[in-house]
Order: structure tokens, then sequence, then C-alpha cells
């Protein structure tokens, strides 16, 4: 019987630790346990026996840490084989007559994934892939993704598993006692990942004992719609006369297990620690109870590598500003490759309290896929929201979708035959829930019916691909008013039914309403209002605008969404508050002090808002040209000799760089895209060299360089030397600047002043970081070492002038 | 045999003075002061302490050290652990959130991210601490004396011991503790150290630099 045959009509009992009877049978310290298969394979398979014989119907082969990191590839090879081949062997020797499956085991590979390692996604897929070939070909029932700490490393073996087998999955991963991952995924989140990829099973193994896991699996049982893994540990060791000893005992484990079972488990073992006579215990306990059917869940939801949001009845934001559409400033920074800008949107919408953000990057004059691809990566290394990938172009979308860490939200789809030929396939492959446009290739329908009609065909086409309709959410496309005074009433009829008799969830791109009228915030936001009553589940809208925030925070209270109101409460008295400190802020102007204006004195004491806000006001009757020349760049100069004069700290000298740089914002926002750039100073190539991820030393010289008026192209950290050479010869830059901060990292520095001196000579390089100094720098070949940022900066001044 | 336990810790004391020097700024302003405050109670929630260590024999061969799982060539950690034979091997880690921390604000605020920069770097040097004591304390129960904790990259030691301290120790698996090409770890935050175990009180036990050949060190202490 195949084994999703067998799970469905019992409870299915897995194998138990590995390690443990390893180091028992004498395994040195330190020796890879993989290599067993081929030097003790006796062993090996006497303890695959025995977990069979003790009740298990699956095992895992012993290749938890067979990977290519840590073998050659033949050898990797014979590991495998052997490994699986030792499995069944051990199934052939077992007398008991219950079902027995051998699963491959894919362990994670012992590096953490970029951003916060250096590990490549693509690589990290294709080192799975290697496992997953070998196990396909060898003949396993199954694959079992194990003790995954990561997110992002889970969706790459996942993905891997399923590009290169039709063989079930299983998804396990190994939480901390706060109930989430290492890198902070939820239960609910890994849920969402793991089904939204098509996984068999998902649960929880490793790390802790079967009582401190009661949180997770209720987690995991509350949301999963397919069965539930769990194989803990048996508590945590302690050596006992030289000997590891495991604080939970196989009675007691064995009867948490069935306790579990009884709530809804439906797969059980243990790991570390656990031992055939553990695996004997569960099996026992567990062997009469019947099994809790497994239910669909119906959970429409979305996850980031933290969390997942879940839609529900009261409505989720969707922040909208991440598009260039109609966004000059916005467009100039895609031009410009400007990801720290893009990055700031998302902050700020972060702050301003959205649950989504929509990424949209495409402009005709750029690579959208590569920019989509750098927006997502660089979004999810800093901002815990999930994101709603927004493209037309169904390869950015993938690439999107592939890099994306969660199961994101995808925008979009329609009844155009085209499309869902084009998107339907991502859904399924990668997971998501798709933002599902209610037109086709006849257009927008006028009607409410028509609309209705093309959401019911949508639906029934997603499902020929295998898509439920928990994963569908219709957008009933709000368009505007001022051209169809019907325009706004068929959307909120058709979204209502939608939502009422087809039970899907809906979305709208609200801002659309308002196209050609005079402040639009207005209508706007009291159209938000009608569509969160007539049933809308989430809406794309611009956070900034208080007027949405109102009608938000007013609907939750009033829809008794909101307990004690005390959302609304922090909401209304923080717009009280706003509005009093932009009255505080602008005060200052009257006493000038030791400053010769308010702005420099905000600039120099590092206050970040007021310097903006006093720009703002200065723009009103001043040149920009002239607040730069008069104002800012004299408080930088006060505050860059009291750095070098050893009055003022670093973090002093940054709050005002930070403040200059926010007067700067204001100024590019002020002035159009097409303009020429307010200053003019010759371009600066920085980067933190391969192999190194140290960047706050080059953020900081980064920061202070555009202070000083320098075009900075910030090529980021871990920069391959071809790519600082490629950048200083594109942009003709005079200078380069390299930071590394490891005594490991300084021969990639040397390589890529030598490449540069090779390729650039014209171009002169300054290096910092905590593992050089003067002599040192001199001998690597660079031209300058600034033991801090104003050093740079001075440095790159003398080049600009000359 | 050898046994890899995990130990996990919470509400370390916080060392402000060592924060400060650690942010270039030993006489902070109020500014600072409440800067700093603000990135630490952001910072506190999204700790994960824990060390993972076990306890190792070492044997002297020639100019060699035999640490049972690494046989290295270091005169510096010999002079180190002169009179012991056993050590313990330690990993230690803060956990990810303060990276991620450093990341977002290194984009939007270098004044932040240095900040919180130090607040990580005196984080896991105190669980450091916290950990070397308590093993210190048991030893002297047993009847020996640690030596100065001595990590890769200190003096002659060469970091790449570090990939066999990840081997032997399971970093990844125990505390979540990964090492990358470059020899870096990921969590950022995190040390890797062997405590010496001798039969005889150590001569210099406090803590200085003075074995460090970068005498122009900002943070130097002797």
């Amino acid at each position: 019987m195949k084994i999703l045959d067998f799970m469905k009509e019992n409870i299915l009992c897995l194998d138990g630790g590995m390690g443990t009877l390893l180091q028992d049978a004498g395994m040195a310290p330190g020796e890879f346990p993989e290599r067993w298969n081929l030097s003790h394979p006796d062993v090996i398979r006497k303890i695959h026996q025995d977990y069979f014989d003790a009740g298990s119907n699956v095992v895992n082969t012993n290749t938890f840490g067979a990977n290519s990191l840590k073998f050659p590839l033949p050898e990797l090879e014979e590991i495998v084989e052997a490994a699986i081949e030792n499995a069944k062997a051990g199934r052939d020797a077992s007398c008991t007559s219950h079902e027995k499956y051998v699963a491959l085991d894919i362990g994670p590979c012992g590096k953490l994934l970029k951003p916060y390692g250096d590990f490549d996604f693509e690589d990290a897929v294709e080192l799975f892939a290697q496992i997953v070939r070998i196990g396909v070909r060898c003949g396993v029932d199954l694959i079992f993704i194990e003790t995954m700490s990561d997110s992002y490393e889970t969706k790459a073996a996942l993905l891997a598993a399923r590009e290169n087998s039709d063989l079930p999955v299983f998804v396990s991963n190994a939480y901390g006692e706060d109930g989430k991952l290492m890198t902070g995924a939820s239960p609910a989140a890994m849920v969402a990942l793991a089904e939204g990829m098509g996984a068999s099973a998902v649960g929880a193994n490793c790390s802790l004992e079967p009582k401190q896991l009661k949180g997770v699996v209720a987690e995991l049982l509350e949301n999963a719609s397919v069965p539930v893994i769990l194989k803990p540990n048996a508590g945590l060791p302690t050596e006992v006369d030289g000997k590891a000893v495991y604080s939970t005992l196989p009675d007691e484990f064995a009867s948490d297990m069935k306790e579990y079972v009884e709530q809804g488990v439906r797969i059980a073992g243990g790991c570390c620690g656990t031992s055939p006579e553990y695996i004997s215990h569960i099996h026992k306990a567990i062997c009469g109870i019947s099994p809790v059917p497994v239910e669909p869940k119906n959970i429409t939801c979305i996850s980031s590598y933290t969390h997942a949001v879940k839609f529900e009845d009261s409505p989720i934001l969707i922040g909208e500003r991440i598009n260039p559409t109609g966004k000059k400033r916005f467009k100039q920074a895609l031009k410009d490759n400007d990801i720290d800008y893009i990055l700031q949107e998302g902050i700020r919408q972060q702050d301003c309290g959205v649950d989504i953000l929509d990424v949209n990057v495409g402009l005709p004059d750029i690579d959208e896929k590569t920019m989509l691809k750098k927006a997502v990566f660089e979004l999810q290394a800093i901002i815990d929201l999930p994101l709603q990938i927004d493209t037309a172009d169904a390869a950015a979308m993938e690439a999107a979708l592939r890099l994306y860490n969660g199961k994101a939200m995808i925008n979009s789809v329609s009844g155009k035959e085209e499309s869902m030929r084009a998107i339907f396939p991502l859904v399924k492959k990668y997971g998501g829930l798709v933002v599902a446009l209610t037109l086709d290739d006849n257009g927008i329908p006028s009607t409410v019916d028509g609309r209705v009609k093309i959401a019911e065909k949508i639906l029934s086409v997603a499902a020929e691909y295998g898509i439920d309709k928990k994963d569908i959410i219709f957008d009933t496309l709000a368009m505007t008013v001022s051209a169809d005074p019907q325009a706004a009433k068929v959307t909120l009829e058709a979204l209502e039914i939608i939502r009422r008799d087809l039970g899907c969830h809906t979305s709208l791109g609200v801002s659309n309403i308002s196209f050609g009228l005079p402040n639009r915030e207005i209508i706007n936001s009291t159209f938000f209002a009608c569509a969160m009553e007539r049933g809308l589940s989430a809406a794309i809208m611009n956070p900034y605008s208080q007027g949405m925030m109102k009608a938000y925070y007013s609907f939750k209270a009033l829809h008794g969404m909101d307990e004690n109101c005390s959302a609304y409460i922090d909401f209304a008295s923080s717009c009280a508050e706003s509005a009093s400190s932009v009255q505080q802020s602008l005060q200052p102007a009257a006493s000038k002090e030791e400053f010769s204006s308010a702005l420099q004195k905000a600039i120099v004491k590092g206050l970040k808002e007021q310097a903006g806000e006093l720009t703002d006001s200065l723009l009103d009757n001043r040149d920009a040209l002239e607040i730069i020349q008069e104002e800012i760049i004299p408080a930088l100069d006060i505050v860059g000799r009291g750095f070098e004069e050893k009055k003022i700290y670093l973090p002093q000298l940054l709050m005002s760089a930070e403040a200059a740089k926010s007067s700067f914002e204001k100024i590019k926002s002020f002035m159009s895209a097409g303009d020429s750039p307010v200053m003019s100073k010759c371009p600066a190539v920085i980067a933190t060299v391969h192999g190194d991820i140290h960047d706050i030393g080059k953020n900081i010289v980064k920061l202070l360089l555009e202070n000083y008026g320098f075009k900075v192209i910030d090529l980021g950290k871990d920069v391959p030397p071809s790519a600082v050479v490629d950048a200083v010869i594109e942009n003709k830059a005079p200078v380069a600047g390299l930071s590394a901060l490891m005594t490991t990292t300084v021969p990639a520095m040397e390589e890529t002043i030598k490449l540069l001196k090779e390729k650039a000579p014209w171009c002169r390089i300054v290096v910092g970081g905590a593992v050089l100094n003067e002599e040192y720098s001199r001998r690597i070949g660079a031209d300058k070492y600034a033991g801090d940022a104003m050093e740079t900066v001075r440095f790159a001044d003398k080049i600009n002038l000359e | 045999m050898n046994t890899i336990l995990v130990k996990k810790y919470e509400n370390i004391p916080l060392n402000h003075r060592e924060i400060y020097r650690y942010m270039g700024c030993s006489h902070p302003d109020r500014q600072i002061e409440s800067l700093t405050e603000s990135c630490i109670s952001e910072l506190l929630p999204t700790l994960s302490c824990r060390v993972c260590y076990t306890e190792l024999e070492v044997t002297e061969e020639g100019d060699m050290l035999d640490l049972s799982f690494a046989v290295v060539k270091s005169a510096d950690l010999k002079k180190n652990l002169r009179g012991c034979r056993k050590i313990i091997l330690f990993a230690a880690t803060i956990g990810l959130g303060t990276d991620r921390l450093i990341a977002r604000y290194s984009r939007t605020s270098p004044a932040k991210a240095l900040c919180f920069q130090a607040i990580g770097a005196e984080r896991i040097e105190s669980l450091c601490d916290v950990f070397n004591k308590e093993v210190s304390q048991q030893c002297r129960r047993n009847g020996f004396f640690t030596r100065p904790r001595f990590s890769p990259g200190y003096g002659d030691l060469p970091l790449d011991v570090q990939k066999s301290i990840f081997s032997v120790l399971d970093c990844p698996r125990k505390i979540g503790l990964s090492l990358n090409e470059s020899l870096l770890m990921s969590p950022s935050k995190s040390v890797t150290a062997i405590i010496g175990m001798g039969d005889t009180p150590c001569e210099h036990e406090k803590e200085n630099c003075i074995r460090c050949s970068k005498s122009d060190c900002q943070f130097r202490r002797i």
C-alpha cells in the first residue's frame, strides 16, 4: 500500500534517534555519522531493523547531514546509496507484519542562508536536489525534511523535493521554547509555507521534549489541513558518569505522545535521545487509538518568515506605496537603483500599521525582473511583513515567488485565458494567495452579474489546476466614479455577492475610485468605509492617509473588532499628538542661540524630524541650492570638525548626518525627477568586500559621503572584485571605498585592489575596517587608509577637487 | 563519551559602561543615553541566549596541541593551557534578533545600527562572562582552576579551527549557530572559546589584552 493511502486510515509510527545510538556503538567525537553507512553497515542496519521491530512504520535513512558541503559528490552518492540500502536491509530483516516505509532523511545543510548567512538560496535548492535525485533513483517511499530551524532553508529543501520527485514530502521543523523557529517563524507560518508548496504532512521535531511542545502542536493542529507530525527529543541531556542521560524516560514520553495523538497528531515518533525502546512504548500507547480525521481548515492566509496573516472578518491593510505609478521621487529611486528609498517606504508603512506590503517596481525602462527580485530580497531582510508581489510580467512574478521567504500574495490573475495559464501554475508550485480581477478577454463587465460570472469561471479553472478557492481573493475592480456614476455601486454589489454567496475573500485597490477628482482622500476614505461594510477583506491603500486610517480604526471599533476600542484610542490620541508636535517643532525658528538658523541647530543637534520639517517650510520661499549651501553644509561642517577634534562622538556625528539626510530627502522630493541633481561632486563606489557581511562601517561612510554631495554607488556587502571593477568603470568613478572586518576577508580586499589597479588605474582606493591599519593597507596596495568615516570624506573631497 | 550540553540564559545584567565603550563614546550626553535606552528596550525581547559545550581532553605533543577535536599549532594557546589536562569547549550566541535589528537600522539609521551593534557586543560578552563564571565555580568544586577563555583568532590560534569546533559541538543543531565560508559566524553576535582546566591556579587569571599584538586598538585594556 502506498504511504499516503495507509495514512488515510492509520496513525503513522516513526522511528527515533540515531546519533546517540551511534555514540553508544563507539562513534568518536566529531566523526560523521553518515560515513558509518559505509564503514559500519551492519550497525546501521541493525538500528533500522530494531526500529521496525519496535513498531515503526517509517524509518529515516542515516543521511541527516549528507550533503555536498560536507562530502565530495562521489562520496555523497555512495553514502546516500548505502544509507538507503541499509534502511531497506533493515526493513527486510524485520519480521513484524505491519506496513514499512523508507524515508530519505534530509536535515539542515549547516549553513545559514543569505542575507544573514552567506549561502545562496538557489545553491541551497541545488544542494538538496542532489540528495533528492539519489533518493529517487534508489527508490525511497517518501522524503522527510526535518529539524529545519529556518523557514527559508525549509523552502529550499521542499522546492528541491518537489522539483525533482513525485514522492510524498514530510516537512518537520525544530521549534525553540518560544514556539518559534530560530529565524523567527511561527507554526502557522510554516504550515502556510509548506502546505502552499504541496507538503504531504507538516510538523515539529527535535529541540524540546513532548511536554514543551504543547503550544506548537496546538497551533499546528489548528492550522494544518494535512496530517501533523510530532517527533520530539527525550528532553535535554545531562552527563552522568560520562554518559548522556535524557530527562524524559520512555514511559512518560509515550504517554505524552498518546495525549497528542488523541488531540489529532497523526504521525508520531522520537528524535534525539530516543531509542527503539521509546518507539516500542509509543507504538503500544497509540495502537488502540482511532485516528482523529484530518479536516481541511479553509484558512485563507499568507505568511512572512515570522508570521501568518489570516484573512477573516477584520479587514487587512495592504500598503500601496511601493509603486512608482504617479510618484516622481519613486521613479527616480528605481532609476538610481536606490533600494534604501524603497526600504524606507516599507518601514514607514509598517510603522503606520499595515499588515502586508504591495511590491510593484515596474517601469518601462528598467529590468523589472532583476529589480523585483532585489526589492523582495532586501525587503524581507529587514521587514517581517508578508509581501504582495505585484507585476504583470509572469517571469518576474515567478522569480520573485521563488525567492520569497514564505507564502506570498500574488497580484494578480484575471479571467483572461492567457493570464490564468500563466499564473495558476505558479500558484500551484510556489503556493500563494492570488488576487483575481473580475475581468476577462472581453474587458470589465459593467454589470454586477457579469463580474460575478467571471469570478465563478476563475474558480472553476483554478480548481482544474488543483488550487483551492481559499487561495483566491477577488478584486471586483474599483473604477473612477467621475467617469461613471454607477461605478462604485457595481463594484460594491459584486463584492458583496462574491463574499456572501461564493464565500470568497475580497480585495480592492481603493484609491482608484477617485481618479480625476479633487481632494481624493475624502472620497477614498468614504468608499473604503462603504466597502468594508459590504464585506471587504483587504484593501490596497495608502496608509499615510489619515482619512483612510480614520475609516479603518473607526470601522473596527464599530464592528466589535477592536476590544475595548484600544486600537482606536491609540490611533486617535496619536493623531492629536502629531498635530501638536508639528507646531512645537517649528518654534525653535525664533530662538537661534549660537546657530545661524533653526535648521542648522536641528542638524547639529541630530533632530531628524525637525530637520525635515524645517527644510520643508524653508523650501516654500528659498531656493534649494541656497538651503544646502547656507544651512546644511555649514551645519555638517560644524559637526565634522567637532568629530575630528574629538569634541563629539561617532553616535552624535551619525545623528547629525541622519538629520541632514532627512533635509536632503525633502529637497529631493521637492525637485522633480527630471531636474539635474542638486549637488555635483564625483561618483564614489563603495562596497564591503567579498566574503564579508559586516556593513555598518560602510553604511556610515555612505551616509556621510552622500551628505557631502557625492554620488554614492553602494554595492552592498559580500561584493565580488569584478562587480566593484564593473561599477567603477561604468560610472568612471575616480574613487572607490572598500571595507573589511575580518582577517579572513582582507585577501579578498587585496584581490579587489589588484583588479582595480589593472582594469581601472585612474581610480584611487580608500580602505577601512577593524583589521586594517596604515601599514597593512599599504601592503595590500590601497592608496589611503581611513581610520574613520570623516577621513574618507576628506580624502574623497581632495580627489573631487583634482 | 562526549555529550554536548546546552544551557539557556535570561536576564543577564546589563553593563552600560561597556555598551558606551563599544559605541566609542565614553561620556554619553543625554541624547545618546536616551537613544541607547530605546535601543536596549527594542533589543532585549529579541534575545535568545544559548550556550552549548562539552568537556574534552588536551595533550601536548611536541609543539602541537591535541585538543581531542583538532590538533593545532599555537604557542599562545599552549601557554594559556599550560598545566591543563582538560578543557571546556563552548559556543555561545545571543540569537539572530540583533542581526536583524542591525540590518534594519543600518539602512535607515546608522546611529541606531551602531548602538545595536554595541549592545549586541556587550550582550554576547556578558553571556560568556556568566557562563564562564559558572564553569569556573563548578571546576573549583571539582578541584580544578580555570584559565582565561581563549578563542580562535586570539594570538596565533588560527581561525580555521572554527570548522572543527562547529563539527564537534554540532552548533547549528544545538544552538542555531552556523559558520560561513569566511569563517564568520551567523548569528554574528556569537563566540566560541576554550577554557582550560588546570590542577593549579593560573598565574595571571585577570583578563586583558596583553597577548594581543594589535597595540593601536582603541579598545585595548591592559
